[in-house]
């Protein structure tokens, strides 16, 4: 536990001083909006299609991180100094998923508003709470292959190719029951809270993610 | 002194006459036994290539995370080697599954894709990811470090593929005409036999396919030693970086 939060404190200070992965993410979703109210012509957008877009922006801007995430590891010798401690190795996947957790959070708290000020109809207010409960059940599949992915892709060649191309079909699963869940909420008179089996597919995405990557996590750290 | 010389691809030949015959009968049960579908005609009768493609596909790429836990667990590089033939070959029958079942919704639906179809989108997102392998593994140069990594990717994208075809059949109606439920649905018996033979037939070629990548692949490393303990270790050049383990 003390190594997470060891590891958590030092991304979150660095990410703090440096100002290089969260400002990025956010500049992009809010390019994308406008991107997107440029492309579909409309001044604003309601239900599945809001659903849609909001999604879609937020998994792409989790792509910038995901590229990032291990980028100071590999380049700064991180991983060696990691590997000579003598600590659990799951540490390093739970504090970087955390971190990435903790990215996706503050990202959605100035995306969203964003996103209901410029292409959102129907008000933001009333399905707030169960908005929430969605992302955040979508942030901890983000989070999870987001870290699992890029421990991968930060050892090849290409990895900014490598990273989002096995990231995007395996969060697919994560991405149908998010904006499925979401279009019901993003409605005008729409429902305040999602729809049952979409939080429980969500649910047990990140339970087997979660599992699946705490148990190959300690194969990409060996040398 | 490597270790002994070994007969690459025995057993090959009779596997492929078993194929051969197989695949033989199938097509002529297909052709010359299976009554004509009542509603859709001669077209139907691709459903005898199609599924047994898209099953033994789906096979293989589970198949190839179970080889790939064997290599985590055991480290030996031959797991990767038929992890890597597995997944391979599997690409090639998705594909082929993929084509096949776009002909078929072209003829019995009326369009080349069908999204409101579970299984075939389902399909694709699974193709899409194992699309991904090869290009991982190019891209690592270490042969060791290709291996593992190659490993952990077929061992999360096995467990994706079971999981993927949940989720996509959850968040969509039934188009796909199931007429193979546990059950056994409602297929007339004749039918159910082309079927079964159909099936063995294609997944007895992707064994067959499988072994001769395995023996190609083994002869051209075991020869690559052989000529470097032959010629010293300066006169065969590396191979050449590739996504296959070499």
């Amino acid at each position: 536990m003390r190594t997470v939060a060891a590891i958590l404190r030092k991304d979150l200070v660095l990410e703090l001083r440096t100002l290089e992965t969260v400002p990025a993410m956010v500049l992009f979703s809010l390019t994308t909006f406008v991107i997107f109210h440029f492309a579909l012509n409309r001044a604003t957008v309601a239900g599945q299609l809001a659903a849609g877009i909001l999604t879609g922006t937020l998994l792409f801007a989790a792509m910038l991180a995901v590229n990032r995430l291990f980028v100071a590891e590999r380049e700064q010798g991180g991983f060696d100094a990691f590997l000579l401690a003598p600590v659990d190795r799951s540490a390093l996947l739970v504090a970087k998923a955390l971190a990435l957790f903790v990215f996706l959070a503050v990202l959605e708290v100035i995306a969203l508003p964003a996103f209901a000020l410029l292409l959102l109809g129907p008000s933001l207010g009333r399905p707030l709470g169960g908005l929430v409960i969605l992302l955040a059940l979508a942030d901890v599949a983000l989070a999870v292959v987001g870290t699992l992915v890029s421990a991968i892709a930060v050892h090849t060649r290409a990895r900014d190719l490598i990273g989002p191309i096995i990231a995007l079909p395996l969060l697919i699963p994560a991405l149908i029951a998010t904006a499925r869940g979401a279009g019901p909420l993003l409605a005008a008179h729409g429902a305040t809270l999602p729809a049952g089996r979409w939080l429980l597919i969500l649910a047990l995405y990140d339970l087997v993610f979660a599992l699946l990557a705490y148990a190959v996590f300690d194969f990409l750290l060996e040398d | 002194m490597g270790p002994p010389p070994h007969i690459h691809g025995r057993g090959l030949r009779g596997l492929a006459v078993a194929t051969t015959a197989v695949v033989a009968a199938a097509l002529a049960l297909v052709f010359f036994y299976a009554p004509l579908d009542s509603d859709q005609g001669f077209v139907q009768k691709i459903f005898y290539i199609h599924v047994p493609l898209a099953i033994t596909a789906l096979c293989g790429f589970v198949l190839g995370g179970l080889l790939a836990i064997a290599h985590l667990r055991g480290g030996h590089s031959r797991w990767d080697l038929r992890s890597y033939v597995a997944i391979h070959m599997s690409l090639i029958f998705a594909v082929g599954a993929l084509i096949t079942g776009s002909i078929w919704a072209k003829a019995s639906w009326g369009h080349w894709w069908v999204w409101s179809d579970p299984t075939l989108t389902s399909f694709l997102i699974v193709v899409l990811l194992y699309a991904t392998y090869q290009p991982l593994r190019f891209s690592i140069e270490d042969p060791e470090r290709q291996a593992r990594y190659a490993s952990v990717f077929a061992v999360v994208a096995g467990a994706f593929v079971p999981m993927n075809f949940i989720v996509v059949r959850l968040a969509q109606g039934v188009v796909h005409p199931r007429v193979l439920t546990l059950t056994g649905g409602h297929l007339p018996g004749s039918m159910r036999l082309t079927f079964t033979v159909s099936l063995i037939g294609i997944a007895l070629l992707y064994a067959t396919l499988c072994k001769l990548e395995l023996s190609a692949k083994r002869s051209r490393i075991q020869l690559r030693r052989l000529r470097r303990q032959l010629l010293g270790e300066d006169a065969v050049g590396y191979a050449r970086r590739s996504a296959a383990p070499s």
